[in-house]
């Protein structure tokens, strides 16, 4: 098991309510980094992109552009319904729905506003996940810690 | 030539350095009330960095950053070895100039400011440590680190307060802590994203962490000298002031790249060079 899960965050076009829970989750109340969790803000360091809100045709590049520039092996992970889906703004003119219109999505994790619980639960699921993929791009059996 | 010290620095610097990054962090946490990340933390953040892809704008940039870690090993054996203190300060120097060109070459404006403000942070310190090596040379009347930290003497510190305390002010720049961490910092977000490490990525991010831990080990070996020939006790208070150190970085807000230059050379000029003086007048 992977120990050491670096966060980009990116922000969709979510109304906020799940960036806000993201963010908690780093706070005292929740504290991630006691699973080393780090919220890098660079894409060239992360591990997991986390992706909050739906995609529209103004961020679908931006979104295929961090992705392009994550080193292998990573994850990403969609939090909230409308990144899972495009939620409530499923409907609108200029939305394209969740990331998984842009880029491959590993991961989804439901809610409005998904609960801090359950984001640390995704990103549980998602070390296992990068585990794998390590281990299908590498071919050694586990990391030594 | 001490050959066990030496050896004893190449083998254990960064398991020393690694488990006070590990320390570091988990004080860090406690002091803004979280449980904070387990102490071997930094380890597992490299072993996963080495089993990553190395991403590079250019090819070269590795290159440099593997010369960075070579120096810096380099550095630090020369000075755990006994050796002379001025090459020690110079390949401290050279090795530094590697990490500025390596991060020259990710050429995107992060990295090239987090470049910038490098340089700028290398002319803060390096009148402070020119003046450590006139003062230790002043006081115990040679280079030569073995001749220093073996030669009966009285404590070298009783010499040079003032130069002890204005290390330690462009110590706060050389460890990377705030508010003098204006080029990279160990936290998460910043201005400028990661600055000067922005650009690298997997085992390229890896070797540069690797580097940090022995030029740490390095730089609290520089501390205790001040206490030779007791340096027991210089090793004690090395780690007490690393500790003070994560207070500070914990208790300040980030300084603008002005304040840091004028401020680390108002402190070399006064109490760097006014240690030096009164050396020359009363010694």
């Amino acid at each position: 098991m992977q120990k050491s899960p670096w966060i980009i965050h990116y922000d969709g076009s979510s109304c906020n309510g799940c960036d806000i829970e993201v963010l908690a989750a780093l706070t005292p109340m929740y504290d991630v980094e006691r699973f080393g969790v780090i919220n890098t803000g660079n894409p060239k360091h992360a591990d997991i992109f986390l992706i909050t809100g739906s995609v529209n045709e103004q961020n679908k590049a931006v979104i295929k552009n961090i992705y392009d520039q994550m080193p292998n092996p990573k994850v990403v992970m969609a939090v909230g319904i409308c990144a899972c889906t495009g939620g409530i703004f499923r409907e609108c003119y200029n939305v394209l729905g969740g990331p998984d219109k842009v880029i491959p999505v590993d991961l989804y994790v439901p809610g409005c506003a998904a609960r801090p619980e359950s984001i640390i639960d995704g990103v549980v699921k998602a070390l296992e996940l990068w585990e794998g993929k390590r281990r299908k791009r590498t071919g050694r059996e586990s990391i030594q810690t | 030539m001490d050959t066990l010290t030496l050896i004893l620095y190449v083998a254990f610097a960064p398991l020393l350095g690694g488990l006070l990054a590990g320390v570091d962090r988990r004080i860090t946490a406690r002091m803004q009330g979280r449980f904070g990340p387990p102490i071997l933390q930094p380890f597992y953040d490299v072993v996963k960095l080495f089993n990553k892809e190395n991403l590079v704008v250019r090819r070269s940039q590795t290159v440099y950053i593997i010369f960075f870690l070579a120096f810096m090993v380099f550095t630090g054996g020369i000075f755990y070895a006994g050796e002379d203190l001025l090459l020690v300060i110079f390949s401290l120097m050279l090795a530094n100039t590697f990490l500025v060109l390596a991060a020259y070459k990710g050429s995107s404006p992060y990295s090239a400011i987090g470049a910038e403000r490098e340089l700028l942070q290398i002319m803060a310190y390096e009148p402070m440590v020119l003046f450590y090596v006139v003062g230790i040379y002043m006081a115990s009347k040679t280079f030569y680190i073995e001749t220093i930290a073996t030669t009966q003497h009285p404590m070298l510190i009783r010499f040079l307060p003032g130069i002890f305390l204005g290390f330690l002010y462009v110590l706060t720049i050389k460890l990377r802590k705030s508010p003098f961490d204006l080029s990279t910092s160990h936290h998460g977000h910043q201005e400028i994203v990661k600055g000067i490490t922005t650009e690298f990525t997997g085992p390229s991010l890896g070797l540069i962490e690797i580097t940090h831990w022995y030029e740490n080990v390095l730089l609290l070996g520089m501390v205790s000298l001040f206490f030779a020939p007791n340096l027991w006790m210089g090793a004690g208070v090395a780690l007490a002031i690393y500790l003070l150190e994560i207070f500070i970085d914990n208790a300040c807000a980030r300084a603008r790249w002005q304040f840091t230059v004028f401020s680390s050379w108002v402190v070399a000029a006064v109490l760097g060079f006014g240690n030096i003086l009164a050396l020359t007048l009363f010694g």
